[in-house]
């Protein structure tokens, strides 16, 4: 499922300086913010938003599809497990520095209920012309607009890079997903490219890695079966080894995760691999036709 | 965080599961006197890091004359860049046989993987090259956990050991998720000749986001080996990893901090730091500007904003206060695009008569022809 403005969302922590902040920034682009929860502030409203004590307790009246968290590390699973057992069908978790055997939980609790995690530590989603979730600048033109390429990265300051390079070689986006920089994201570039490979909306995809674990070797293999044209570019080939690179997830472990690793696996299924984000543009350029002709 | 054996092994202990009676020494004359008392021994370095028997850091002794040898010869090298400054004496134990037991993080199944060889000995890499057949994987439901029975299949083939084996593994993972470990690994677990268990070494690395509600471990651990500038970084909350190049940079989240880098050395620089100001940090731009600046390598800087969560001219207004306050006689090119660039190109041209780069790769490389 692809975040559209007919998805209703639930802001976990919307109280909060930066849940206040970003609940407004997504409703001025549509997003359809039902509710908000902070157990303290039950009853009261957030800028027009009914705020409740729990997600379930928010269901009651207010059903959503999709929760978006803005909670500290120690209190994510609480917050993220109330979501997914009120029903949430998607929960994106914004938090950094959650306990890892924390965020196994809340996998193990999505698993149970079927509900899909975007995250931990990830920017959100963005569906130009529809809506964001999470704190992407899904209001800024010159990186987000309407067209056809899907948008996979772990990183969001690198994500929008990479959407602002698409948007100057004159493509625009089917949908930004953000997968986050935990070592235990609950959606895989694997999963992701599958989801952009089945909507109708999305020409080619964009995958944004970077060194650490083995998540983009996993998607090469995926990359090779679609038709729809796959540009890659791994962040982190000039990282020292056994040093973590500001994610928790972005660091060399001996031969796994590596640069190079992830670069072999991807060409070898036939993706072309980027040297620097700038080049992502011409290498979409050389398989399908831009969105705007005459923009770059 | 690293625990070493000698931090490890009594959480093990704790748990249940054996280990060899032992002391830690710092001084030769220690260790002989450890020695007195338990009789025959072994001597090991104790170190953050693997294949330290290989490195000659681990040395058997028959009483407390051989024991001081051991200990003399062993204190002071230096062990993958660790130099040893204690060893841990133990009792010697009679091995039948020698396996191996780990409980990890695992990110195929998003959940526990406990890892089990009846080949033990060597490390975890040359038995899944060596002996696949005997390594043995078990995903564990973090919600129902690992108990005896469940432990149980493991461990078949060991006979009289079998029982006491898923014991031990029930109470590794048991450690694991009280510590909130990353990793728990035994190697070698030996059964001795009367069909006990024993764990003759453990590994454990905590994580780090859990430290709030570990504080136990942020004492056990070993600190890490810092830079003089990586431990101020540290101080102010900010991850600095110093490197030997002449490019300092500033960049915001950690995949654009990745990518700015790998730049640099595309276009054949080389980076004096990492530093990413991601997150909150992004309101950290003056302290952080000043750290990439005391680094005394740095002959040109590149800066690299793309705001999304962050506020480019957040960080930039803190970019130009530190630079005029420190006034550094380097150059330096921008890039900035995102949220709250207008203000942040404007106010940059404003104050420091500099105008930003629309390429990310065009201020690199102009960082990179300034250093040489």
């Amino acid at each position: 499922m692809i975040p559209r403005n007919e998805h209703r969302v639930l802001v976990l922590g919307i109280t909060g300086r930066q849940g206040q902040f970003w609940t407004q920034k997504m409703r001025e682009q549509g997003t359809d913010v039902v509710g908000g929860v902070n157990p303290k502030k039950a009853g009261t409203e957030q800028d027009g938003v009914p705020v409740f004590a729990s997600a379930r307790e928010a269901a009651r009246t207010r059903p959503f599809d999709i929760a978006v968290m803005f909670v500290p590390p120690m209190g994510a699973k609480d917050s993220a497990i109330d979501a997914i057992e009120a029903g949430a069908k998607m929960v994106v978790v914004l938090t950094e520095h959650i306990p890892q055997q924390d965020v196994m939980l809340i996998h193990a609790a999505a698993r149970r209920h079927g509900a899909r995690i975007f995250g931990p530590n990830t920017a959100g989603l963005v569906t130009p012309g529809e809506g964001f979730i999470g704190i992407m600048p899904g209001f800024n033109a010159n990186v987000f607009r309407p067209g056809t390429i899907g948008v996979i990265s772990r990183s969001g300051s690198l994500g929008t890079l990479v959407c602002l390079n698409l948007v100057t070689a004159g493509f625009g986006q089917s949908a930004f997903l953000g997968l986050g920089g935990d070592p235990l994201p609950g959606t895989t570039s694997r999963e992701a490219l599958a989801m952009l490979d089945r909507d109708d909306r999305t020409r080619g995809v964009v995958l944004v890695g970077e060194i650490g674990g083995g998540m983009e070797e996993e998607a090469a293999d995926y990359a090779g079966s679609m038709r729809k044209p796959v540009v890659a570019f791994i962040a982190g080939r000039a990282a020292p080894p056994g040093k973590r690179m500001g994610h928790a997830g972005a660091i060399v472990m001996g031969e796994r995760g590596t640069y190079e690793s992830k670069r072999q696996a991807l060409e070898a299924a036939g993706v072309r691999v980027a040297a620097t984000p700038g080049e992502i543009g011409r290498l979409l350029a050389d398989r399908i036709a831009p969105d705007f002709p005459g923009a770059g | 965080m690293n625990l070493e054996e000698h931090a490890a092994k009594p959480l093990l202990a704790a748990e249940g599961i054996a280990v060899p009676r032992g002391r830690l020494c710092a001084s030769a004359d220690e260790a002989a006197n450890a020695a007195q008392n338990l009789g025959p021994c072994v001597v090991k370095a104790q170190v953050p890091t693997g294949k330290r028997g290989k490195a000659g850091g681990i040395k058997l002794a028959a009483h407390p004359d051989e024991a001081r040898n051991a200990a003399t010869a062993i204190l002071g090298m230096t062990i993958g860049g660790h130099v040893v400054t204690r060893v841990l004496v133990e009792e010697q134990v009679p091995i039948a046989r020698e396996l191996y037991a780990a409980v990890l993080n695992d990110p195929a199944s998003k959940g526990p993987l406990v890892l089990f060889s009846a080949a033990g000995g060597m490390d975890i890499e040359e038995i899944a090259a060596t002996r696949p057949d005997s390594l043995k994987r078990l995903a564990v439901d973090i919600e129902v956990g690992l108990d005896h029975a469940t432990a149980r299949p493991l461990v078949d083939g060991l006979g009289p050991a079998a029982p006491a084996a898923a014991d031990t593994l029930a109470a590794l993972y048991a450690l694991y998720r009280r510590c909130d470990a990353e990793l728990v690994e035994i190697n070698p677990l030996v059964v001795t000749k009367d069909w006990r268990i024993v764990a003759l070494d453990c590994k454990l690395v905590a994580d780090d986001a859990a430290v709030p509600r570990q504080p136990n471990m942020a004492k056990l651990g070993t600190p890490e080996t810092l830079t003089d500038l990586e431990r101020r970084g540290r101080e102010l909350g900010l991850r600095y990893i110093e490197l030997d190049g002449p490019v300092g940079l500033l960049a915001n989240g950690a995949g654009l901090t990745m990518t700015t880098m790998d730049a640099i050395v595309h276009l054949g620089g080389k980076p004096s730091n990492f530093l990413e100001i991601g997150g909150d940090a992004y309101t950290q731009a003056k302290p952080a500007l000043e750290l990439v600046l005391a680094n005394p390598r740095v002959r040109s800087l590149v800066v690299n904003f793309c705001g999304a969560f962050a506020r480019t001219d957040v960080m930039a207004d803190g970019v130009v206060k530190a630079w005029q306050t420190l006034k550094p006689r380097i150059p330096v090119f921008f890039s900035i695009h995102g949220t709250g660039e207008d203000e942040a190109i404007a106010l940059v041209k404003r104050e420091l008569g500099i105008t930003p780069f629309d390429r990310m790769e065009d201020a690199v490389n102009a960082a990179v022809r300034a250093a040489r």
